[in-house]
């Protein structure tokens, strides 16, 4: 079992959650995100004043699933989230330990699907 | 000792008023009631701005709050070099009014008071269109076409009906507007939104169906507190309309108003309740305004009873206009204008040749008055609205291969307040800026 965390601009989520339910992924998690990489700021500006954003507005998307799903799912999301330009976003993958479903008690790999 | 002042104090009051003839102080009362009811219409824009804030989404609020203080900016300066000149200057062959543009001082004060009056209607004609072009349109664009409706659409067709020209000569009876004011800005409005083509991922096909989506609005306490603004506003914009501060039809006009624009918010209210199993908070709030839109023209003529049956078709008919726009014409209308003020202002223009029953003014179809009022009614809704909507397509057309009329996708998605801007409305908070 494998947790991916996905950073990607906000207006491309829309693209990615269609070429998840493609790839046949239903589950997700979202959140919003504030963060910066290679992308660096953009300015802002406030009654002629200059405002210096360099934490940019992200979305974070979280999903669980086993082993044989991650290529699949990495594959969707960054067909869906790929543009060609910096800020793209960036995929982490990270073992995960264990997995409950809260309602049945079901663990591992059950619970997960 | 205090007998003795206040008879003193009478004494004085009555040479005061002795001194004041008849004539003046009707002027003097003219003059407060329609600059007071001018500047409640004007207090409209306040209630737009809300409405259109509210019914759209957050990251577009600066754009559209800046489309509604400046059209009234730009589109005041223009009806007073231009737009008063071609509504109210001299008429030629009824069809133009040709004389006092960039006017400058003159000796009789009714000027001020009629050019102020009239300058908040023109104003609210062509803020009517900033919330069927929200969230896509590029500002530039904007103040182009509002400076155009203020200085000529409005005012030309306006002529026709209260500078004195020939429908007004024909007897066709619009009473504050339903159909020189609000028909001609939904006109525009539809013809903008045409143009312009939906709001990204509003209409997505999916094997070969258009599936409509929805994008609801971000703050509905803003849209229903809009809401009450247009609805208090229309207190000036109705019974201001009698022209007189003397008249004894104020009254009856404020009664009207307010029944219709109730019924309205009731009819739209019942009638979303049985469609969509639930009462529906903007459908209803577009009730209570199709209501008063369609009270606009009749509400001088017609009786209460009548204008409950007016407000609750109106309120009605807005829920059957919003659906058939969204879901079958796929014309994109974030708030519902073109329900609101064209179809409403066409329906409330032909109701006084229904309902109407003012002897001398317009008899309609269900007193007596047989159907000249209402073919009347029906040749100005005719005429108008294809001025206006002809009108507002070549614009919105010249516009578009001129100077561009749409932002790009990429603007679109972030956001106008972002890309047109530079800033936006909700400093310190996070918004969902990906809906």
């Amino acid at each position: 079992m494998k947790l991916i965390i996905a950073y990607i601009q906000p207006h491309m989520l829309n693209d990615v959650k269609q070429e998840l339910y493609k790839a046949e992924v239903y589950k997700i998690s979202v959140t919003n995100a504030m963060g910066c990489g290679q992308q660096m700021g953009y300015h802002e500006s406030y009654r002629g004043v200059d405002i210096e954003v360099n934490l940019l507005k992200k979305v974070r998307i979280e999903i669980g699933v086993n082993d044989n799903f991650v290529k699949p799912t990495v594959d969707a999301i960054i067909k869906g989230a790929r543009t060609g330009e910096i800020g793209d976003g960036k995929i982490f993958i990270i073992p995960l330990e264990e997995c409950i479903r809260i309602r049945t008690g079901e663990t591992g790999s059950v619970a997960i699907g | 000792m205090i007998l003795l002042l206040l008879m003193g104090f009478g004494a004085s009051l009555a040479t005061a008023f002795g001194e004041e003839t008849i004539e003046s102080l009707t002027a003097a009362t003219d003059m407060i009631w329609l600059v007071l009811t001018g500047s409640l219409v004007f207090f409209m824009q306040a209630g737009f701005a809300m409405v259109e804030t509210g019914l759209t989404r957050a990251k577009n609020t600066t754009n559209i709050l800046m489309k509604n203080l400046m059209d009234f900016c730009f589109g005041s300066i223009a009806f007073w070099m231009i737009g008063w000149g071609l509504m109210y200057g001299s008429d030629k062959l009824g069809l133009i009014g040709f004389s006092d543009f960039f006017k400058g001082p003159m000796g009789d004060p009714k000027f001020y008071r009629d050019w102020f009056f009239q300058v908040v209607f023109a104003a609210t004609s062509a803020t009517i269109v900033s919330g069927a072009m929200a969230e896509r349109t590029q500002f530039k664009s904007y103040l182009i076409y509002t400076v155009f409706i203020s200085a000529i659409i409005y005012p030309v067709s306006g002529h026709w009906t209260w500078g004195g020209g020939w429908l007004s000569q024909l007897g066709f009876h619009d009473f504050a507007g339903s159909t020189v004011v609000h028909s001609v800005g939904g006109w525009a409005a539809f013809m903008g939104a045409i143009a312009l083509g939906p709001r990204t991922g509003k209409y997505v096909k999916v094997n070969g169906k258009v599936t409509v989506k929805a994008f609801p609005g971000h703050n509905i306490p803003l849209a229903m507190l809009g809401v009450f603004i247009l609805w208090f506003g229309w207190y000036g914009f109705n019974p201001g309309s009698t022209l007189s501060g003397v008249s004894t039809d104020i009254a009856r006009v404020a009664v009207t108003t307010t029944l219709a624009a109730s019924a309205g918010a009731v009819g739209a209210l019942i009638f979303s309740w049985l469609w969509f199993k639930k009462p529906d908070a903007s459908m209803t709030m577009n009730g209570a305004l199709a209501g008063l839109v369609a009270i606009t023209a009749p509400c001088a003529v017609v009786s209460p009873g009548a204008s409950i049956v007016i407000g609750i078709i109106a309120g009605v008919l807005v829920v059957l206009s919003v659906e058939f726009i969204d879901k079958v014409l796929h014309i994109d209308d974030p708030v519902g204008a073109v329900s609101v003020h064209m179809v409403n202002g066409v329906f409330g223009t032909l109701a006084v040749g229904i309902w109407g029953n003012m002897d001398g003014v317009a008899v309609g179809l269900l007193h007596g008055g047989g159907f000249h009022q209402l073919g009347v009614q029906a040749l100005g809704v005719v005429t108008v609205g294809g001025w206006a909507a002809i009108m507002s397509w070549i614009l919105f057309k010249l516009i578009k291969v001129t100077v561009g009329l749409r932002v790009s996708i990429k603007e679109e998605m972030m956001g106008l307040d972002l890309a047109e801007h530079k800033s936006e409305a909700y400093s310190g908070f996070q918004i969902f800026s990906n809906m």
